[in-house]
């Protein structure tokens, strides 16, 4: 289980955001995106994700194109991008419900996940709140509460810690050494700092790994 | 399954809820048809001769109504991006999604149809028949819909171009939805008709999945 990435190149609106990007992950290994606005580190999420075809190289995963077959690869990955897609409509608990059963568990087993993963979240007495009243902080906490509810592999995070307040920071960097000791792997972009200990660091749009 | 069923689910809920498609759609349909009577004047012969022309002509308004809506707030808040996501074929993400909408716009149009069948003097046999059609004819107009909410997504101005894009592929539903109403009222057979919407709903029941998969992939990107 390892993702590679060789010679990557991204276009958007004719403008050329990186070429050239080669990177391996290995198990338990996590990547950092560092970059200016608009040096692609979104961009370079959703192409791994496969939303973005990319404009050359190849994404592979154990060796094999990874990006051919959507099927298998969308089970491998979990995605965060900016937006927490939280119902302002339902509860806070019926919005992870509803990935829980999306994600194939069963009823019973859901409700469970669900406490469980709303408790790590901090997020109990907010239970039956509908969405819209959650503050920004909280949204991004049940955001992340729901990469509890997929196991995948690979966890793409687009600015992970928006809104998050010291408390939840701290909760994050222990979701993120959880995945990795579990021999997951992480690809994170953000303009601040992240507990991530040990990882890698891309620089965009240099493509520069150090 | 238990994925499908869980977007059907969802947006059931959001459907019927106040800021839902389900009641905006009724009420724009009862209300268009209640204006014809006072626009053309009550003479039950005038009324009797254009009622199935009308309810159809409403029914296909009332259906485009919330149809923008349909992958645009799951695009603006990010639960799209999600959704592709998903253990499941995107072709099944838009077929739960579109049945969700059916059942929250086409399927009560149609109920409340009759009645206001009644209001505008149709022949008392040719009202099941309305009923049938327009059970068979509006999944057709969800169907064909969403490739429309699905192209537009991104685009500003969609509650104006899902109608303009929908509604001439959806002529063929309209004119057979109305020659089955007619030919019961007058006596005939409305079955081939029927059957013709029928096909019309097969077809569309096949291929649109692929074709809003294919919209909403593009808006992705």
């Amino acid at each position: 289980m390892a993702l590679a990435v060789e010679q990557l190149a991204c276009i958007r609106g004719e403008r050329q955001l990186f070429s050239d990007l080669t990177f391996r992950l290995a198990p338990g290994e996590a990547l950092l995106l560092h970059g200016p606005n608009g040096s692609g580190k979104s961009s370079l999420l959703r192409l791994l994700t496969g939303f973005l075809p990319p404009a050359a190289g190849r994404v592979l995963w154990d060796g094999v194109p990874a990006l051919e077959d959507a099927e298998v690869h969308r089970d491998r990955l979990q995605y965060l991008g900016h937006q927490d897609a939280v119902k302002s409509q339902l509860g806070t608990g019926d919005n992870l419900l509803f990935w829980a059963r999306l994600y194939g568990l069963d009823p019973v087993a859901a409700v469970k996940e669900v406490d469980a993963a709303l408790e790590a979240a901090g997020l109990q007495r907010q239970r039956d709140l509908p969405g819209r009243y959650l503050s920004a902080g909280q949204k991004r906490r049940l955001a992340l509460a729901r990469l509890l509810l997929k196991p995948a592999a690979l966890w793409l995070l687009d600015e992970p810690t928006n809104a998050l307040d010291t408390a939840a920071v701290a909760w994050l960097g222990e979701l993120l050494a959880a995945h990795r000791a579990k021999g997951g792997m992480i690809i994170l972009a953000s303009h601040v700092d992240v507990p991530l200990k040990d990882a890698r660091r891309l620089d965009l749009p240099e493509g520069v790994l150090t | 399954m238990s994925a499908f069923l869980a977007i059907v689910a969802r947006d059931l809920r959001l459907g019927f809820g106040a800021q839902g498609a389900m009641l905006t759609t009724l009420l724009f349909f009862v209300l268009a048809v209640s204006l014809f009577p006072l626009g053309v004047g009550p003479e039950p012969q005038i009324l009797a001769r254009i009622a199935a022309g009308v309810i159809w002509v409403a029914a296909l308004l009332a259906a485009m109504l919330s149809l923008d809506r349909l992958f645009q707030t799951d695009q603006e808040d990010g639960t799209l991006d999600l959704l592709a996501q998903a253990p499941l074929p995107l072709g099944l993400v838009a077929l739960a999604k579109t049945l969700a909408h059916w059942l929250t716009t086409g399927l009560p149009l149609s109920l409340i149809a009759p009645l206001l069948a009644i209001l505008l003097q149709m022949e008392a046999d040719a009202i099941p028949v309305l009923l049938a059609a327009l059970l068979l004819g509006t999944p057709s107009l969800s169907l064909i819909g969403a490739i429309g909410a699905a192209l537009t997504l991104g685009a500003k101005r969609g509650a104006v171009l899902v109608p303009l894009l929908t509604l001439p592929l959806v002529i063929p539903v309209l004119i057979f939805g109305v020659g089955a109403v007619e030919a019961a009222a007058y006596g005939l057979s409305a079955g081939p008709h029927l059957l013709l919407l029928g096909a019309f709903l097969a077809g569309a029941l096949a291929l649109s999945p692929f074709a809003i998969a294919a919209a909403v992939r593009l808006a992705l990107e």
